[in-house]
This record gives C-alpha cells, structure tokens and sequence, in this order.
C-alpha cells in the first residue's frame, strides 16, 4: 500500500455508491459484521431445520445464558492470545475457584462466623474470596511464564493438570449442595433475572450509553480539528446500536417464568423473565474489558507486546509486568465464570469445567483472535462464544448426539480460522 | 551509481580481513589524537562519553574496551563491516543490551544505563535498524509507545497523541496521511518517518541513527540527511551508524571506526580521505600508517 490508497479522510461528504463506501463512511469493523452475518445464518439455518423452534425467545434466552459463562472468559483469553501466550488451565482453575467458594459458603465461613451460610453476605464475601483465589492461581502461572521463562504452554498444560488434581484431593469425590440462595442468582434461571422493568431501565441505559460515547467521540475529535464522521452515519450506527439493543431486551422479557414455578412463587400469571444476571455479568465483563484492551496503557502494551515484543521491550514497555497482567487478569475472569457456573448447578462438583479450556480458545479464534499475535478483540471473542453455543444447542435441538457435535464444532473452528487467514492473505 | 564499485570491493575485502589483524602491530589504544572537530566554545563537556566498554556473547568479545565520545551539534559516524560490534556498543547507550563494563558519562555525569526507559529519561532516543515498530498499531500509537499520553481518568488520550503524531509528521514527512492505519500497511519510506518521529518528538539531546538508510528510496534517503542537518544545528549530539561509508563522510564531523570489536580510531572527517577510512575499516590501518600501495589496492 502507499500514498495512492491513502485517500484524504473522505468523511464529510456521504458518496453512498456502494454498500463497501457506506461500510468505510461508518468505519465499522467488517470481520465483525461477517461474523454477526454468519451468526445470523447459523441461526436462520437451525430455525429453519428445527420446524421454528430455534428464534424463540425461550431458546434465545437459554443461548445467551449458556454463551455467558465461556463468554466471560474468552474476553481474558483474547488478551493472553494477542500477546502471544495461551492459558490451557481455565477449565481446571474453573473447577478448583468454584468448589473452593463453595466450600467457604457452605463450610468455612458458617463455621468460622458462627452463622448459616442462608446469611447475604456469606456469598459476596465467597465470591470475593475465590476472586482473590482466582486472582493467585493467574499470578502464579503468569510469574512463571513472565519471570521464570517457562513457556505457557506448558506452564498451563502443568496447571490443568494441578488445578484438577487438588480439586480431586480436597473434593474426594464430594458434590457440595446447596448453595446460598443468594449466590444462585448469580447462575440464572428465572429467580436470576431482571424482571421486565428492570432490563428496560438497562436496556435505556445502555442506550444513553452508546449516545454519550458518540457525542463524546466526535466532540473530541471536533477539538482537535480531526475528519469526523458524518452525522448520518453517527445516526444509522447509534441507531442500529439501540434498536439492537432494545430487541434483545424485548426478546428477554418475551420470555416468561414456567408457569409451573410462576404458580409455586405465588403469580397469578408468568411474570417476564428479562435478561438473566450471567448475561448482565457477561456484557459488564464484555465492557470493562473492551475498556481495557483499546482505552488502557495496559491493553495497548498487550496488543504491542503481540505485534512485536522486541518493539515493546525497545519502547520502554515492562514485557514481564504486563504478560503477568495478562493471567492475573484471566484467573479474576476465571473465577467469576466459576461463580456463574457453579451458580447455575447451584452445586460444586469436580467435574466442573471439565474441557472449558476448548472452548474458551475456540471462541476466542472464532472471534477473530489470531495465534500469531497482535490481533483479536473482545467483542469478537464474545460473538465466538455465542457462535459456538448456538452451534451445540441448534444441534440439540435437531437431537444430534454429543459426539456428532464435537466432530461438527471442531470442523467448523478449524474452517472459520482457515477462511479467516484465507480472508487476510488476500486482503494484504 | 558510483558507489557501487567501492562497496562491492570493501565486501570481498572484508572476506579476506580476519588474518589482517593477526599481523597487526600492537598499538596504543586511543592511538588518535583528541580531534579538532569544529566545536562551540562552550562545549567543554561531551554530551556523551563512553569509556572501556566491554560487551561479551559467550566468548566472542562484541565490544573490546572502546571508548567513544560525543558532543552537542556534533554527528559521530560510527562504522565498520558486519560484526564490528558497532551495533552491540550503540545498545549499550541505548539501554537494549547493557554493557558488561564500562562507564557511560552523560553530561559529565555518570549515568547508569539498564534499560530503554534509563536511556529515554537521560533524553537519549534511538531510530533501530529495524525500526523497532508494533506492526499492528498504528502510527501516534507507535510514536507514543511506552510514553502514551492519557487523559485525567488514565484512558489514553488517543486524540491527542493524533494531533501530535500529525505535528511531527508535518515537519518530517508532509505527504504522510495514514493516520489510521496500523504501520504494517505503511510503505518503507513511512515506517522509517513514524521511526524517526518517535525519536524527534520527545526533544532527544542524544539521537542514535543505526543505518536510517537502508530501506530507502534516493528521496527518502535525501530527506533523511536533511533531518540530520536540521537536528544538528539544533545542537543535538548524533550517532550515525551505517555500512555506507559515503553517507558517513558526507553527514559526520568526525568518524569512529570499530574492527572486530575494538575502536580503530577516531578522526576527523575533514582530516582523512575516505580510502584512509576505508583502510582504517577493512585493515585497521591508521591513516597515517597506511602506504600508498595499499591504498591503491583498495580499489584493486
């Protein structure tokens, strides 16, 4: 590329000869509308082959409930990605937080403060405790690998094994049940939802939201005499923005309670459900994270770190300190997945995670994230996610068996990061 | 052009340089006399002194007791064939790679040196031969690397860093526009000017310049030796390393020449023909000392 494709700032002045100029004239992200496409024909597909039980709002529901947990954890995984690491132990550190704070709500805590673990804050201070545990288990895996040399590949690899292997140690076989009532909320399920008031007010929230950040934006922009874009353009990406919002609120609170537990809760008739507290989890991580990697000095030095580590160590960058930042950050992430997790069994068991590592990488590289560092985003991670669980629940909707799925879910990563790569080599 | 012939004739000279050294006479270190480079009264003090450095790999000695200095408004041509160890004793300034031994004096002061952030903080920037470039960042991101600027709740402050990068690049480089972009997508000639601003912006005193043209272009290039000029007069100190001994002769006041890891010599350009620093780079000869016959065989 040189001078010649690099057009003045064209913004301004809408040519709308084309669907590719309109796309420039947004300055959208087209990977992540091919895979928002893609999400879209998977799904059309499914409802189709599935006698339109598939674009329900009660499978819609569950999707973005099930997608949360593996959601939440690729955000962490596309930073550990980009700067050329890998974690291979979340599924075992998924499984030792979780019945580690199981075990402090219904064990250690009601013993050592002499109160029933039924008390409210017995699961906020679990919670808080297996984020700090989540927390350690990153920052010893991350020392080693940032400070100690050891690749993280096998850095992790050992992990997965360790972290399982206490489990079993400590668990000897026990399932933990049940948990605080209060903690359960944290799992789903129509007890661990909004309510429809109450994800309207978010969803209006979220709305304003995204009005402020283009207001902001472009007022920044303006101060220092920067192209902006056009105002229609801001109009049709804020809009685009809220109306998708407000149909996923709508779809959330189409969903009503099963009238058999609406009956025993004492409603004359199934209230809406609303957006389950997982997913408000899942797009709160989503936020801060995406805040993280493109607004914060820590995000830029993982993405320079992955595009040219040699570049990043010249420049001044702390590489270990920041590689090190990297796992922290995945163990809190780990943790509170465990907590959703563990949440929605309302049980801890020692199976808990078993393989979530597969899945955490397959929708980070779904999402775009890519192996030889330096590229992937947060909000692609978490389309994988949904991508992902909307392949495994269309197939158990049509009643294909687990190990169908497996063979079709890994044929489908493997040709997605292939078309990708093919996508980029002509792009360049 | 016409310095292709040298070139090619300073490489199969080089092929055949390690039994020079071998039936070399012992000499003094330091053989040269302080040189008479044109300096301001003022300037008593070097901007940078760098004594009896010492770089080993294993037990191939990179850096043999050089000591090397450098003073404001002046450019130090730095040379040498492939592996002289000019490189490995930049990095030692730079903070890439610290010195086993060897004392660096800033200002007279004597500076510890550990890493890049030292170096930067003692003012001292580097253009890297490679350019040293996050290929997937674009170009304020590259400029600000390490030094982001950021607004009063700690988000990087990206429309300001723009502004600046825009600044900088309008004095380097005009008819760069590719503001958005991440610098992979950038021509050699941009990568370089992002490079050079990264180095420009933060008001160096010390500028390390290792080969700034070797992926350029004959107007690139050009545009690099005007900086070079400009910077100077701006009484910046300048260490230009480079393999093309005619870019050296033109742009330095004076030239260091390393062998195998030891100074040759200091001179000063205006003192030397450029076959005397051609003898000095592939036999280690001081000017004086090498014969007419040899000179002559240079070229042969």
């Amino acid at each position: 590329m040189s001078e010649a494709t690099a057009a003045p700032p064209t913004a301004g002045e809408p040519t709308g000869r084309s669907f590719r100029s309109l796309i420039t004239a947004l300055e959208l992200d087209t990977r992540l509308l091919g895979m928002i496409g893609a999400l879209a024909v998977i799904w059309v597909f499914f409802h189709v082959v599935s006698n339109g039980n598939f674009i329900t709002p009660r499978n819609l529901w569950n999707l973005s409930v099930q997608s949360s947990s593996i959601a939440i954890m690729a955000t962490g995984m596309v930073l550990i990605i980009v700067s050329r690491n890998i974690d291979l132990s979340v599924g075992s550190m998924l499984g030792f937080v979780g019945y580690t704070m199981a075990m402090i709500q219904v064990e250690w805590l009601p013993k050592a403060l002499g109160v029933s673990y039924h008390e409210p804050y017995v699961w906020i201070l679990a919670l808080l405790i297996g984020i700090g545990i989540g927390a350690l288990c990153g920052a010893i895996q991350g020392f080693l690998v940032a400070y100690g040399g050891v690749p993280a590949f096998i850095v992790t690899l050992g992990g997965l094994l360790v972290w399982r292997g206490l489990i079993f140690r400590f668990a000897q076989g026990q399932t933990l049940a049940p948990l605080n009532e209060y903690f359960q909320l944290l799992g789903g399920g129509p007890k661990g939802a909004m309510g429809d008031i109450g994800s309207w007010i978010i969803g209006l929230i979220a709305c304003a939201g995204i009005a402020y950040t283009l207001w902001a934006g472009r007022r920044r922009r303006r101060r220092y005499g920067f192209p902006v874009r056009p105002l229609w353009a801001e109009a049709i990406i804020g809009g685009a923005g809220c109306v998708a919002i407000l149909a996923a609120v709508s779809v959330a609170n189409s969903y009503l309670w099963p009238p058999q537990l609406a009956e025993n809760a004492g409603f004359a008739t199934p209230p809406p459900t609303g957006v389950a507290y997982p997913v408000l989890i899942m797009l709160g991580v989503g936020l801060v994270m995406t805040y993280v990697a493109t607004r914060r000095r820590f995000g830029r030095y993982v993405y320079a770190i992955g595009g040219n580590p040699d570049a990043a160590e010249l420049g001044g960058i702390n590489v270990r300190r920041t590689i090190m930042g990297t796992f922290v950050l995945m163990g809190v992430l780990v943790a509170v997945s465990a907590a959703v997790q563990t949440a929605r069994l309302n049980a801890a068991v020692t199976n808990l995670g078993v393989q979530n590592e597969l899945d955490v990488i397959s929708a980070a590289v779904i999402g775009g994230t890519s192996f030889a560092g330096g590229i992937g985003t947060i909000p692609g991670a978490i389309l994988g996610a949904v991508v992902m669980q909307s392949l495994r629940s269309g197939m158990l909707l049509l009643n294909v068996d687990s190990p169908t799925q497996d063979v079709v879910v890994g044929c489908v990563l493997v040709a997605a990061v292939g078309f990708d790569s093919w996508v980029r080599r002509r792009g360049s | 052009m016409s310095m292709q012939p040298t070139q090619s004739t300073e490489l199969e000279q080089a092929g055949a340089q390690p039994f020079l050294p071998a039936t070399e006479t012992p000499r003094l270190p330091e053989a040269s006399p302080p040189p008479p480079a044109p300096r301001r009264a003022g300037d008593a003090a070097p901007l940078v002194e760098m004594r009896d450095m010492y770089v080993a790999f294993g037990g191939v000695h990179a850096v043999d007791g050089v000591s090397v200095d450098l003073y404001p408004g002046e450019v130090v041509g730095l040379v040498g064939g492939n592996g002289a160890g000019k490189s490995t004793l930049i990095r030692c300034l730079s903070g890439a790679h610290p010195a086993d031994s060897g004392q660096i004096f800033i200002n007279g002061q004597q500076a510890e040196i550990r890493n890049p952030r030292d170096a930067k903080a003692l003012g001292i920037e580097t253009i890297y031969q490679t350019l040293a470039l996050a290929d997937n960042i674009d170009a304020a991101g590259n400029v600000f690397l390490g030094r982001e600027l950021r607004t009063r709740v700690g988000s990087l402050d990206d429309a300001a860093m723009e502004s600046a990068t825009r600044n900088v690049m309008g004095r380097l480089n005009p008819r760069f526009k590719n503001f958005k972009t991440a610098v992979k997508s950038l021509s050699g000639g941009q990568r370089q000017s992002v490079a050079i601003a990264r180095a420009v912006h933060f008001n160096a005193k010390i500028l390390i310049m290792d080969e700034p043209t070797a992926a350029l272009g004959p107007a690139e290039t050009a545009q690099v030796r005007d900086l070079v000029m400009q910077l100077k007069a701006e009484g910046i100190g300048i260490y230009l390393i480079s393999h093309d001994i005619h870019d050296v002769y033109d742009l330095s006041d004076r030239i260091s020449v390393m062998l195998q890891g030891k100074l040759v010599g200091t001179v000063d350009k205006n003192a030397v023909t450029k076959d005397e620093v051609l003898a000095m780079i592939i036999m280690g000869k001081q000017p004086g000392e090498v014969s007419q016959k040899e000179l002559a065989e240079l070229h042969a």
